[in-house]
């Protein structure tokens, strides 16, 4: 087995690091909010997770385009990992922000375009993972995969222009504004220092998940590799 | 390994029934078309496939009507919704079906021999299925109507039956070539096809409602646009990424 | 006709086809002969053009594959275990069909004279699926010479057919379908490769292990023959 590269060793502590630092300024160097309070603090990590999850799934859409055309199968590593990655990253940013709509919206959930199209775009995923999971032939899972990932990477934004018609024209449950107009404040520059490093944060978290994504998936691919020869 | 050439390698004698040395690739529209007359011919028989999606239909709606009481005032608001989550499931229905008579008896590998481009496939299983959903829809809307008394033949309201129905098959027949090849199979065609669809349900429920609440040709026509684009999309991609998804 | 160089064929990691080299002289019957597993049906199957290679150089009726898989199939012939024909359609129904797939003028005459020579004129308004299993064999090798192709490509087409339904096979595989032309053919059945073939090719764990002619046949039968080939 290859051992694990400098680098990515290094990252890793980076990564525990900047997550521990982003973790402090969102909870105690941030000031609190004067409206919502606490819970607002959810917010730091909210938009992190949401950027990298976000993130994840234009680079698998990306990576499975490159795969059709080159066939490598490093592409299809690299689709999976990120779809994997996101998928929890996405799941997070959901969970995140149901906790704070509870006080701010005074709901778990409203059926707004944004919470909407992150719901149906996990759901595209978990399909994704179920397709994959239908195939045996690895040429064959990697290339329904990536045709599912582009499919799936340009419907969502449709999907989300399509559901804003819905919010213009009719009434909804948190009243005719927008989502953003329910809970929105402006950041003070301390917010935005919390705000603007935990984007980093999760960048850099996201990378290393990444990278130990795909890694993992080689070494799995070595494995399979080191059966056959054996079995031969 | 040895290499022999045996004598009848030259002097190779003419069959009777050899008549056209010269072979004519058929066009693409003509091939098309033969795939579309093909899978009619084969439903106007049997039935199968058509009438198992209207009886599916009726008691999707059926359901619909009790599960949402559908008294007059709740009618007029989710008239669009019941119609579409019906086109939708008696759809998934008739694209499951359409693609198991392909791959059952090998006739996918037949379709596949044939010297045509591989789109052509696509556009005539699409058209076809296509075609099923508009004949089921032809039939549920009359019922539908008559069972509770709104007129739902609108010219213009039919134009976002036809835009929406071309999308759905557009997506699902590149879907249900795909699930077709999977473990899993009709099981996973929902499940692919559902989430992908979404902004074609939902643009065809936007602009079904608001045409049917009065609403204006010009109120419709943002949802209206979101379903041509989504249409002229997906139509493209199903067209580009179709060899990927047959091929071996 | 056909001339395969170094063809290499992998699914994911899994290698079928280990640089397989294989020629056919215009007019040459080769059955295929070999265990389950050794890469039959994958062979003929790239051959078919229905199955890309992933090395090597692939030449039919004079056109390479992959790139020129359109011309190849105009000529090409494929009669496998599967008929390949819609039961819900009738006999000429579904010549007609393949007819028009194929671009054939003159089709209803072509058809008549295919019905003909299978044996099935005078069912020809029959549903397919009223059809006996030999019935459609034989319908399914009208099927594949209807625009009368150079090269056919048999694979295992006794499956499922009793002894009476074989011989009738045999006939019509040896007069319609093989006459004149180049054919392929995968087999289980030893005694039935041996009075059809002229050339038997043994594939054996991705390669041709062996080969034979009918002449050299003359003093051992093909069945020690095939054995020790196998076992060597």
């Amino acid at each position: 087995m290859q051992p694990k590269p400098f680098i990515l060793k290094v990252l890793d502590i980076v990564s525990i690091i900047v997550l521990a630092v982003a973790a402090y300024l969102a909870l105690v160097f941030a000031p609190t909010e004067a409206v919502m309070g606490q819970v607002q603090r959810v917010f730091y990590f909210h938009i992190g997770t949401a950027w990298v999850g976000l993130l994840g799934f234009v680079i698998a859409a990306v990576a499975g385009v490159t795969y059709l055309i080159t066939k490598n199968a490093r592409w299809d590593r690299f689709e999976v990992a990120a779809v994997e990655v996101s998928t929890v990253f996405f799941f997070i940013t959901i969970v995140l922000g149901s906790i704070w709509a509870r006080p701010a919206w005074n709901t778990w959930w409203t059926w707004d375009p944004r919470l909407t199209t992150a719901a149906i775009t996990e759901l595209i995923y978990i399909a994704y993972f179920m397709l994959r999971q239908g195939i045996e032939d690895p040429e064959k899972r990697a290339r329904f995969g990536a045709v599912y990932t582009l499919l799936g990477g340009i419907s969502a934004p449709i999907t989300f222009m399509v559901i804003r018609l819905f919010r213009t024209i009719h009434p909804v449950v948190i009243g005719s504004q927008s989502a953003a107009a329910q809970g929105g404040f402006s950041m003070t520059s301390d917010m935005k220092v919390a705000f603007f490093f935990s984007l980093f944060a999760f960048t850099v978290i996201f990378i290393d998940l990444m990278w130990h994504r795909i890694r993992l998936g080689s070494l799995e691919d070595k494995v399979e590799q080191l059966k056959l020869k054996v079995s031969m | 390994m040895m290499d022999i050439k045996p004598e009848i390698a030259d002097n190779r004698p003419q069959t009777v029934g050899r008549s056209s040395s010269i072979i004519h690739r058929p066009s693409f529209i003509k091939a098309t078309l033969a795939i579309i007359q093909k899978d009619l011919s084969a439903e106007f028989r049997s039935f199968e496939l058509i009438s198992a999606m209207l009886v599916f239909s009726l008691l999707v709606i059926i359901i619909f009507n009790f599960a949402l009481e559908l008294d007059v005032k709740v009618r007029q608001s989710v008239t669009s919704g019941v119609l579409w989550a019906t086109f939708a499931f008696a759809g998934t229905l008739g694209l499951n079906r359409s693609m198991s008579v392909e791959k059952d008896r090998g006739c996918m590998d037949g379709l596949l021999l044939a010297p045509v481009d591989r789109s052509v496939i696509y556009f005539g299983k699409a058209i076809s299925n296509l075609i099923f959903m508009l004949i089921v829809e032809a039939v549920v809307l009359p019922v539908y109507s008559m069972l509770y008394n709104v007129n739902l033949f609108r010219l213009d309201l039919l134009g976002v039956i036809l835009l929406g129905s071309i999308g759905y098959a557009a997506v699902g027949t590149l879907l249900s070539t795909m699930s077709a090849q999977t473990r899993t199979r009709e099981v996973l065609l929902p499940i692919l096809l559902f989430p992908v669809a979404m902004p074609v349900l939902l643009a065809s429920v936007k602009a079904s409602s608001g045409l049917l609440a009065g609403a204006e040709f010009s109120e419709v026509l943002a949802p209206l646009n979101l379903l041509i684009v989504y249409d002229v999309i997906f139509i493209a991609i199903a067209f580009m990424v179709f060899d990927f998804v047959v091929e071996e | 006709m056909i001339e395969v160089k170094k063809l290499v064929k992998r699914f994911g990691l899994k290698t079928i086809l280990r640089g397989l080299d294989f020629s056919v002289e215009p007019g040459e019957f080769v059955a295929l002969l070999g265990p389950n597993g050794a890469g039959k049906t994958t062979f003929l199957r790239i051959l078919a053009t229905l199955s890309r290679p992933s090395l090597g150089a692939v030449n039919v009726a004079g056109y390479q594959l992959p790139n020129q898989a359109a011309q190849v199939r105009a000529k090409l012939g494929v009669v496998s275990h599967m008929p390949l024909l819609y039961p819900d359609l009738t006999a000429e129904e579904n010549m007609r069909f393949y007819g028009r797939m194929y671009g054939i003028g003159k089709i209803e005459e072509r058809i008549t004279e295919v019905l003909e020579m299978v044996g099935l004129e005078n069912r020809r308004k029959d549903l397919v699926r009223t059809f006996s299993r030999g019935m459609q064999q034989r319908l399914a090798i009208g099927r594949a010479v209807i625009h009368d192709p150079e090269v056919m490509l048999f694979d295992e087409p006794y499956t499922g057919l009793d002894q009476d339904a074989s011989e009738m096979l045999d006939d019509v595989l040896r007069t319609v379908a093989a006459e004149g032309r180049t054919v392929v053919m995968t087999s289980h059945d030893l005694v039935r490769a041996e009075e059809l073939a002229t050339r038997f090719d043994i594939l054996s764990r991705g390669v041709i292990a062996a080969s034979t002619t009918q002449k050299q046949l003359k003093e051992t039968n093909l069945l020690s023959f095939y054995k020790q080939a196998l076992a060597d």
